[in-house]
């Protein structure tokens, strides 16, 4: 552990400048050069190369996360509030609990 | 949805067709509401949220430009709506001036927990999942929405920044620091192991 961090150390500037473009990077939208570069970099430091792959867990972890159903009773009150109430139909609610926020 | 789709039922919008008004909002308030509890953190302002966008937008659809789509113009109106709501709960959160470019030094990566390969039912936990909810709450305002829309509701940069009115390297440079909180975040908690609730300080 020390010795990662120490080598982190040592290239922290090295680090930093590739920060910016990590997220080109992991969406894949890096010019090929600088792809190059920074898995080079990532070959011989293992601090950018977990947060690229934590990164894109991250960022894959959150586009899989279940999206919230519109509740029937909320969408009846929005046709109501807006005077569009007979034009109410419920949606399709899924049985499931909806996932909760807090 | 292409801006040709929208042309037709916008221009039955601005004659005031009611039948019109009610498309909008099936087409469209499932997304907006999504949009508005994961900005707000709870479904009371997210309602409030969501009637609040349709109700302006009807009270301004005669100023709808189709430069944009229904949709972009919906997200914005729904993301403004969302803003002026936190800046009264948590002004400290929404600062109205952020300094789009703040020092890197609060970027840097401070916690190298390699969480990435974990075994897949870790990340499926209900805690696991409450906790990516509230790291989302604590993102500033600012943050929050370009992640929302960008990396949640799935917008490409060119949506997100028309909906938040930034430019393509503001829609950028936000969306990277809240990735990088998130996962500063994320590996702080699954650092910890698996959580027992007892003995979590
Ligand atoms: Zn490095």
């Amino acid at each position: 552990m020390s010795t990662v961090h120490l080598q982190h150390e040592h290239n922290r500037e090295t680090c930093r400048q590739y920060l910016e473009s990590l997220g080109d990077y992991v969406e894949g939208t890096l010019a090929a050069e600088l792809c190059r570069e920074i898995e080079a970099h990532m070959a011989v430091c293992d601090n950018c190369r977990i947060v690229v792959n934590t990164l894109a867990k991250t960022i894959t972890l959150y586009r899989q996360m279940p999206s919230p159903e519109l509740p029937n009773a909320v969408r009846e009150r929005l046709f109501a509030v807006l005077d569009l109430a007979p034009y109410y139909r419920p949606g399709p609610e899924s049985e499931d609990e909806p996932d909760s926020v807090t | 949805m292409s801006h040709q789709d929208d042309s037709d039922l916008v221009a039955r919008l601005k004659a005031g067709d009611q039948a019109a008004y009610a498309q909008l909002v099936n087409d469209h308030a499932a997304r907006i509401y999504r949009l508005a509890l994961r900005m707000m953190g709870n479904e009371t302002d997210a309602e409030d949220v969501l009637q609040e966008t349709f109700l302006s937008a009807f009270k301004s659809i005669d100023n709808f430009e189709e430069r944009a789509s229904l949709s972009t113009w919906l997200y914005r109106i729904a993301t403004n709506a969302a803003l002026m709501r936190l800046r009264r709960k948590e002004p400290e959160l929404v600062s109205v001036e952020e300094p789009v470019e703040r020092d890197d030094g609060d970027l840097l990566p401070r916690q190298f927990f390699d969480f990435c390969c974990l075994p897949e039912e870790d990340f499926l936990r209900a805690e696991a999942r409450a906790e990516m909810l509230r790291a989302i709450d604590e993102l500033p305002a600012t943050l929050r929405s370009v992640f929302i829309l960008r990396d949640v509701e799935g917008l490409s940069t060119e949506e997100t920044a028309a909906a938040l009115d930034l430019s393509i390297s503001a829609v950028k440079s936000r969306l990277m620091r809240a990735r990088l909180k998130l996962r500063e975040r994320l590996a702080t908690y699954f650092s910890q192991g698996p959580v027992i609730p007892e003995t979590r300080q």
